[in-house]
C-alpha cells in the first residue's frame, strides 16, 4: 500500500519525542489557560499557578475535567485567552438549553487546525490532483470550513457547495469530474438513491474517495458506501471544541483514525466514575487541545464513546488510532450530521403558550436520511377553535425549532393528554432508526 | 349569533366516536357536523342543541374544545336561493372563512352556516334582503 505524508517528521516522530513535544505544548497552553477567567480559578485551586508546575504529562491528572456546561457558563468571554483583536474567527454552537458555547481562533490557531487537515487529507492518499467537493455545511458548523482550508492548503481544486441540493451536487460532480467528497454517510447514501432520477450513471462520475464523518456509522455502512460507489471511504472525526474536523482521521489502511497527538492529548475515562481507562478499553474520550491558544480547553469531556488502539499502524505513523465512535454518554442525538439535544427541543416547545406540557421526539429513517418528528400536545386553555391558528402554530413550532437546532423537524399536533406520560425522567425520545 | 362547538381531534381510529359518546352520555342532540381536515388532525365542527353543555362535557373529558359564533341563515330549499345569498355576501364584500349547509325539511327549509372574519353589518344587510338569521332556535328547529 502506498503511504504518503504531509508532514512526515511530525507524523512519524518517535513516541518519546512526541511526548516531549506534548509536554512542551501543554506547558505553553497552560500559560494561556491561566489568562482566562475560568481556568485561572480552577487551575489555582488544583495547585497549578504557573506552567512550571507541570513537570510531566502525568501532572495533567491534577486538572479537573472540563465539560460543555463549563463552556456554557463561561459564555461569551470566560475562556478567551488572547486579546480580542488577536481573534480571527468565532464558531458558536447552540448549546443544550439555548445558551450557546463559543470557540475563538487566532490566526495561528487556524493555521494549526488547517495543518492537521492537510495531514488528514494526504494520509488518505488524496492530494493536489484531486477535485474536492465539500458537501458539509459551511457557516457556524466547523465541518465545512475546516476541510475547505485543509483542501486548499494541499492544493486540491475545491468546490465549496456545502450541504443539500442533491441535483446540483450531482451536476457539479459530473461537470468538474469530482474525485473526492466530504459528506455525511447518510447523505452519501441518499445521493446514490437519486442518481437515476438525475439521469446519471456511476460511470459518468470520476469519484475515487469520500471523507465521511459528522455522524457515527458502522463498518457495514462504510462497506455499503464503498460498494455502491466503487470508492474508498475514510472515517473522519472532530468536534468544534477541539477546533472541528481533523482531530482524528483514517489513513489508507482504514483501520481506526490517527489522532494528531502533537495537537491533542487523548484520555479515555469511565463516564460514570471519571477513572482513567487503558488502551483498547472503551469509554468516554477526553481531549486536551494543545494547539489552540485563543480558547484553551484542558481535559474536555467529549461525551463520545470509543477506545484507543494499542498496536502501531502499518502506515508508519506513530500517532495512535481512535476507534469508531460507538455511542454517547449523554442524550445528544445526531440527525443528518447535526447534533441535537432533546433539551433544546424542550426549551423551544415549552415557551410556546399554545403547547401543553407534554411532547415527544421521534427519529425515523426516510430513505437514507434521518427524519426528526416532534409531537406536541396542544394546550386546551389556549385553544380558540380556529384552524388557521392551528396551522400557524405548527409553522411557528417548526420555525422556532429550526432557529434553535438548525434542522427542520416534522411537527405533529396532538390532543391534550394523548402522548404517553412518563414517571420521573421522561423518556421522550423514541429512536426508530436502524443501527447503521 | 348561533353557537358552533369546535373540537380538536387527532386522525386516529375511534376519536370521532369518543366525541359522539360524550355527546350521547350528556343527552346532546347533534344537528349537523363537519370536519376541517389537516391530515394528522382535524377540527370537528358541531351544531348541537346544547352547545355550552357540550363544550363543558368535552373539556371535562380532556378534549380541546371552543365555542365560536357563526351566522346561521335560513334558506328556502329550492333552486336560486343559495345564489341569492352568495350575491348578498359578494355585494357586501364580506369574505367567508368557512361554510356548510344542511336541510331541515326537504324541499322547504335549509340552514346555511357561515363563519366570517369581520361580520360588520352583514346581519342587518341579510335581514334587509329578507333572510332570516337563526339564533337559539337553530338548536330546536
Amino acid at each position: 500500500m502506498e503511504v504518503s505524508y504531509w508532514n512526515k517528521e511530525i507524523e512519524t516522530l518517535a513516541r518519546p519525542d512526541l511526548e516531549k513535544l506534548q509536554l512542551q505544548r501543554l506547558k505553553e497552553i497552560i500559560g494561556y489557560a491561566l489568562k482566562t477567567h475560568f481556568y485561572k480559578k480552577r487551575l489555582e485551586k488544583a495547585g497549578l499557578k504557573s506552567p512550571e508546575d507541570i513537570k510531566s504529562l502525568t501532572d495533567l491528572k491534577k486538572i479537573p475535567y472540563t465539560t460543555k456546561d463549563d463552556l456554557r457558563e463561561n459564555y461569551p468571554q470566560g475562556l478567551l485567552a488572547v486579546a480580542p483583536e488577536e481573534v480571527v474567527r468565532i464558531h458558536t454552537s447552540s448549546g443544550t438549553t439555548g445558551i450557546p458555547t463559543v470557540i475563538y481562533y487566532s490566526r495561528e490557531d487556524l493555521n494549526n487546525w488547517t495543518e492537521n487537515l492537510a495531514r488528514s487529507i494526504v494520509a488518505t492518499g488524496a492530494g493536489k490532483k484531486d477535485v474536492f467537493q465539500n458537501m458539509m455545511s459551511y457557516g457556524m458548523f466547523t465541518g465545512g470550513l475546516g476541510l475547505h482550508y485543509g483542501a486548499e492548503k494541499v492544493g486540491m481544486t475545491v468546490i465549496p457547495i456545502g450541504g443539500g441540493n442533491t441535483k446540483r451536487q450531482i451536476q457539479l460532480m459530473k461537470d468538474f469530474r469530482t474525485t473526492v467528497l466530504h459528506i455525511t454517510p447518510s447523505y452519501l447514501l441518499h445521493i446514490h438513491s437519486k442518481l437515476e432520477e438525475c439521469d446519471t450513471k456511476l460511470e459518468e462520475l470520476a469519484l475515487r474517495k469520500a471523507f465521511i464523518g459528522a455522524e457515527p456509522h458502522s463498518e457495514n455502512t462504510r462497506k455499503k458506501i464503498e460498494g455502491l460507489f466503487n470508492i474508498d471511504a475514510y472515517n473522519s472525526y472532530g468536534l468544534s471544541e477541539m477546533n472541528g474536523p481533523g482531530v482524528a482521521f483514517e489513513c489508507v489502511y482504514k483501520n481506526g483514525m490517527h489522532i494528531w497527538e502533537d495537537g491533542y492529548i487523548t484520555e479515555i475515562i469511565d463516564p460514570k466514575t471519571g477513572a482513567l481507562l487503558g488502551d483498547e478499553e472503551e469509554g468516554e474520550v477526553v481531549f486536551t487541545n494543545l494547539i489552540r491558544k485563543a480558547t484553551p480547553l484542558l481535559r474536555y469531556r467529549t461525551r463520545d464513546l470509543a477506545f484507543v488502539y494499542k498496536n502501531a499502524c502499518p502506515c508508519g505513523r506513530t500517532h495512535r488510532r481512535l476507534s469508531r465512535i460507538t455511542g454517547r454518554s449523554d442524550d445528544m442525538l445526531i440527525v443528518n450530521g447535526v447534533n441535537v439535544f432533546p433539551s433544546q427541543i424542550e426549551e423551544v416547545v415549552m415557551r410556546i403558550p399554545q403547547v401543553g406540557t407534554n411532547y415527544q421526539i421521534y427519529l425515523e429513517k426516510d430513505g437514507a436520511l434521518d427524519k426528526l418528528i416532534v409531537k406536541v400536545e396542544i394546550y386546551s386553555k389556549m385553544f380558540s377553535g380556529d384552524i388557521n391558528e392551528l396551522d400557524k402554530l405548527k409553522t411557528r413550532i417548526g420555525e422556532d425549532l429550526r432557529a434553535s437546532i438548525i434542522i427542520t423537524p416534522h411537527v405533529e399536533l396532538h390532543e391534550p393528554g394523548s402522548l404517553p406520560v412518563f414517571e420521573g425522567k421522561a423518556k421522550r425520545v423514541v429512536d426508530n432508526r436502524p443501527k447503521l | 349569533m348561533a353557537k358552533e362547538v369546535n373540537i380538536f381531534v387527532e386522525n386516529r381510529l375511534g376519536r370521532l366516536q369518543s366525541v359522539a359518546a360524550i355527546l350521547a352520555d350528556n343527552e346532546i342532540n347533534v344537528r349537523t357536523m363537519t370536519l376541517q381536515d389537516r391530515g394528522e388532525f382535524g377540527l370537528m365542527k358541531l351544531i348541537v342543541d346544547k352547545p355550552e353543555k357540550a363544550d363543558l362535557a368535552l373539556k371535562d373529558k380532556g378534549f380541546a374544545s371552543a365555542i365560536k359564533d357563526i351566522l346561521a341563515i335560513l334558506l328556502e330549499d329550492k333552486p336560486g336561493s343559495f345564489n341569492k345569498l352568495m350575491l348578498t355576501f359578494e355585494n357586501s364584500k364580506i369574505n367567508i372563512l368557512d361554510a356548510y349547509g344542511f336541510v331541515i325539511e326537504s324541499n322547504k327549509q335549509a340552514v346555511f352556516c357561515v363563519e366570517v372574519k369581520e361580520p360588520g353589518n352583514i346581519k342587518q344587510i341579510l335581514q334587509q334582503e329578507g333572510f332570516k338569521i337563526l339564533e337559539e332556535e337553530l338548536y330546536e328547529f
